[in-house]
C-alpha cells in the first residue's frame, strides 16, 4: 500500500519515456537484397562518447540493415591505436573498409596495406585531401574550411561584426580550420576561445567572462552542438545580446532554433556520410559503381534556421540528425 | 579547538614542518605550548594563510591588468566557476588531510548526474525520485571506494584508479544501452524539475548581482567541514588517520570508519555537483568530468593541505579553488592571447603556490 502510494506520487505525468514511446519510433528496415552478406568495417579517430559519431553509426548500421551487411564498428582518438584497428580488420579480411583520417600520416601504411590487400576502401568525415593518395575509392565528407567560409558569409548576411569561435579542443586540425574559414569570408573581427570541453561549467563561465570584458562581440559562434545551448546560457547571464550560432546539430540546438535562442546551424549531416558510405561500398561490390568522380563527395555545409526547425526537432530526438 | 589529549591532533600552534607530530610532546614543546601568543601569530601559523595572500595577490594583479575584473558581473562568473571547483575541493581536502587521493571525483560527478537523468526519464518519474535515487547510488559508490580501500589495504591511488576506469566505462556504456545515445534526453518538461533547479541551478539576484546557488551550497560545505575538522571527534580522528594510521589505531581512532566516512563526504558532494550539471544544462554528456579530479586536488593542494596527509583546511580548498578560479577567468578578461591560455594558466597557479609556500615557511620562522 505505502509503496503504491509512494509510486503514484513519484511518477511525472509530462516528458520522460513513457512521452516518447508515444511518439514514433525511428524507422528500422530488413533487408531487400540478395547479395551474399558482406563484412565492412568502419574505424574512426572518435574519443569515447561522442555524439557526432554516435548519429554516423546509426546512419551505417540503417544502411547495413538494408543491404544484408554485416557492420563492425571500432574507434581510437589516437592515431596509432586507430591504425591498429584497422590492421585488424585487414586480418579479419573485411569485404569493405570505412575510414577516417584525422591524422593521415599515422594511417597512410595501413591503409595502403589495406588497399594492397584488395580491401576496398572510401574514407569519410577528414582526410579529404589524401584519400585519393592513399587509394581509396572516394571520400565523402565536409571541407571543414568551406563550411567556416559559410558561416562567415551568413554572419555577413545577419549583419554581424565580431565573433566569438568557441574551440572546446585544443589543437584539434578540422576545428582551426572552421575558424580560418569564417576568417577568410567574414568581414568583421573573429576572435578565438579555448574552453575545456569535457567541463560544462567551465565552457559556460568562460564565453561569460569573455562576453563581459568584450562588449563589442555580437555572435558566438560553437565548434560542436552540446556547447551552443551551454553559451546561450552564458549569453544569458551576462546580459550580452551577441547570436548564438553553432556547427552540428542535435535535440537541444534544435529546439533553440525553433525558439530563437541559437541563430543558425551549420550541419554536416553525419547520418549521411555513414549511410552512404555503407551503401556506396555495397554499391560498388554488386555493381562496380562509384560516386565522386574523383572528387570528393560533400556531405555539408548545410546552413539550418528557424524555418527548419520544426522539422529538425523529431529528427534530432530519434538520434538520426 | 576541543581540549584533547589525543597526540595524534595536531594543533596549529604545533612547531615543525607543518606535519603532526607523532611522538608524545616533549615536556619542552609541552610547556612551549601554553605560551600565549598574540592574535596575528596565531594567524600566521594557519595552513591557509598562504592561499590567502596568494589570492589577494593574484585578485590586486588582474584587478589592475583586467579592466573587467573588478565588476560586479565579472566577479559574479569567476564565484560561480570557482563552487562549481570547490563544492568538490573540500571534501576532497578532507580526505587528503586523512591521507587518501580519490581520483573518481570528476567522473563520479558525471555518474550522479546520469543516473539521476536517466531514472527519472526511464521510470516517468517526477525528477525528485531520480534526485534521491542518484544520492543513494552516488553514495553507494564512495562507500565502495572507502569499503574496499579499508578491506584491501592497497594503496587509495590503486583503488579509485580502477573506480574512475569503471565509472567512465559505465557512464558511457549506460547510457548507450539505456538512452540509445551517448547524451541524456531532456527531462525539463518533467514534473519536479523547476523546484529541483531552484535547489540545486538557481540564480539569486541582489539588487544588480547574480549570484549562482553553486555559491552558497560551496559556502555551506565549507562551513560544516570547517566544524567537522575543528570542533568534533571526528575531526581530530581525520588529523589522526592522515598523520600515521598505526598511531592512530594505537590511541582507539576508528580508522575505518573515518576513511569510509571521508569517501561518502566526497561522494555527497559529487552528488550536489552531478545534480548542479543535470538541473543547469538539462541534458547530460557522458563523457563529461574526465580530468576534473586533478583540478580538485590541486585546488586543496594550492589552499595548504599536504599530499601526505596530516595537514590542510577546508576553508584552505576554498581558497584555492577561487585561486583556480580566478586565474582561469582572469585570462579571459585580461584578453589576452587564447593561443597562450594553458600556459598563463600554470604559470599562475605555479606563482601563487610559490608564494604560499614562501609565506608559510615565514610564518614557521617568526615562531
Amino acid at each position: 500500500m505505502v509503496v503504491a502510494t509512494a509510486s503514484l506520487a513519484g511518477c511525472s505525468s509530462t516528458g520522460g519515456k513513457r512521452a516518447e514511446e508515444a511518439r514514433q519510433q525511428a524507422a528500422s528496415g530488413k533487408a531487400n537484397v540478395t547479395t551474399p552478406r558482406w563484412k565492412f568495417a568502419m574505424v574512426t579517430h572518435s574519443g569515447d562518447g561522442d555524439t557526432y559519431w554516435d548519429i554516423v553509426q546509426s546512419g551505417a548500421k540503417q544502411a547495413a540493415a538494408k543491404d544484408n551487411i554485416e557492420f563492425l564498428y571500432s574507434h581510437d582518438k589516437e592515431a596509432g591505436r586507430q591504425a591498429q584497428l584497422v590492421q585488424t580488420a585487414i586480418d579479419k579480411k573485411v569485404d569493405g573498409l570505412i575510414v577516417t583520417l584525422a591524422k593521415p600520416d599515422a594511417m597512410k601504411k595501413v591503409v595502403k596495406k589495406a588497399v594492397k590487400a584488395g580491401i576496398p576502401v572510401i574514407t569519410i568525415n577528414s582526410g579529404q585531401e589524401v584519400s585519393q593518395d592513399f587509394g581509396a575509392l572516394t571520400h565523402i565528407g565536409q571541407d571543414e574550411t568551406l563550411a567556416g567560409e559559410a558561416v562567415g558569409r551568413e554572419l555577413n548576411e545577419r549583419g554581424k561584426k565580431k565573433a566569438l569561435c568557441v574551440l572546446h579542443e585544443q589543437g584539434n586540425v578540422g576545428h582551426e580550420q572552421r575558424c580560418d574559414g569564417i576568417e577568410k569570408t567574414f568581414d568583421g573581427k573573429v576572435e578565438d576561445l579555448y574552453v575545456d570541453g569535457t567541463n560544462m561549467p567551465g565552457v559556460q563561465s568562460s564565453v561569460e567572462a569573455k562576453l563581459q570584458s568584450d562588449k563589442k562581440v555580437d555572435s558566438v559562434v560553437t565548434l560542436g552542438a552540446p556547447f551552443a545551448a551551454t553559451a546561450a546560457e552564458a549569453k544569458k547571464d551576462s546580459g550580452s545580446d551577441a547570436e548564438i550560432d553553432t556547427f552540428d546539430l542535435n535535440a537541444k540546438v534544435a529546439a533553440g532554433l525553433k525558439d530563437g535562442t541559437i541563430g543558425f546551424a551549420v550541419d554536416q549531416q553525419p547520418y549521411l556520410q555513414g549511410y552512404q558510405a555503407v551503401d556506396l561500398l555495397w554499391l560498388y561490390r554488386y555493381n562496380a559503381d562509384m560516386l565522386g568522380g574523383g572528387k570528393p563527395v560533400l556531405t555539408g555545409p548545410q546552413i539550418l534556421t528557424k524555418k527548419d526547425a520544426g522539422k529538425l526537432e523529431e529528427l534530432t530526438k530519434r538520434g538520426t540528425r | 579547538m576541543t581540549a584533547t589529549t589525543d597526540p595524534g591532533k595536531p594543533d596549529y600552534d604545533e612547531p615543525g614542518d607543518g606535519r603532526q607530530q607523532q611522538d608524545p610532546p616533549s615536556p619542552a614543546a609541552a610547556g612551549d605550548r601554553l605560551v600565549h601568543r598574540p592574535l596575528p601569530v596565531r594567524l600566521l601559523r594557519r595552513p591557509e594563510l598562504g592561499a590567502v595572500v596568494g589570492a589577494l595577490a593574484l585578485f590586486v594583479f588582474f584587478a589592475c591588468v583586467a579592466d573587467s575584473f573588478l565588476r560586479a558581473s565579472s566577479l559574479s562568473t569567476v564565484l560561480y566557476f570557482s563552487s562549481t571547483i570547490g563544492i568538490m575541493a573540500v571534501p576532497v581536502a578532507l580526505l587528503m588531510i586523512g591521507g587518501e587521493f580519490d581520483l573518481s571525483t570528476g567522473v563520479m560527478v558525471t555518474s550522479s548526474a546520469l543516473i539521476s537523468s536517466m531514472f527519472s526519464y526511464q521510470m516517468t518519474a517526477n525528477t525528485w525520485v531520480g534526485v534521491g535515487v542518484s544520492l543513494l547510488v552516488t553514495l553507494g559508490i564512495g562507500f565502495f571506494n572507502g569499503f574496499m580501500l579499508t578491506r584491501t589495504k592497497l594503496p587509495s591511488f590503486i583503488i579509485t584508479l580502477a573506480t574512475f576506469l569503471m565509472l567512465t566505462g559505465l557512464n558511457l556504456g549506460l547510457t548507450k544501452v539505456i538512452s540509445g545515445t551517448v547524451t541524456t534526453k531532456t527531462i525539463s518538461d518533467m514534473e519536479g524539475f523547476d523546484s529541483a533547479r531552484a535547489v540545486f541551478a538557481s540564480t539569486l539576484t541582489l539588487g544588480s548581482v547574480h549570484i549562482q546557488i553553486t555559491v552558497l551550497w560551496w559556502l555551506l560545505l565549507v562551513a560544516v567541514a570547517t566544524w567537522i575538522l575543528l570542533r568534533t571527534s571526528a575531526g581530530n580522528w581525520i588529523f589522526a588517520v592522515g598523520g600515521g594510521v598505526d598511531a592512530a589505531r594505537a590511541v582507539g581512532v576508528p580508522v575505518a570508519r573515518t576513511k569510509i566516512g571521508l569517501y561518502l563526504g566526497v561522494a555527497f558532494a559529487a552528488w550536489i555537483s552531478g545534480q548542479h550539471l543535470l538541473f543547469n544544462y538539462d541534458t547530460v554528456q557522458s563523457g563529461e568530468g574526465v580530468g576534473n579530479e586533478l583540478i580538485y586536488i590541486a585546488a586543496a593542494v594550492i589552499g595548504g593541505c599536504l599530499l601526505t596527509g596530516g595537514y590542510g583546511s577546508a576553508i584552505g580548498a576554498a581558497v584555492g579553488a577561487f585561486i583556480f578560479g580566478m586565474a582561469n577567468k582572469g585570462i579571459i578578461y585580461a584578453q589576452w592571447n587564447p593561443d597562450w591560455f594553458k600556459f598563463f594558466l600554470g604559470a599562475m597557479l605555479l606563482l601563487a603556490t610559490l608564494l604560499n609556500a614562501w609565506i608559510r615557511k615565514r610564518a614557521e620562522a617568526t615562531r
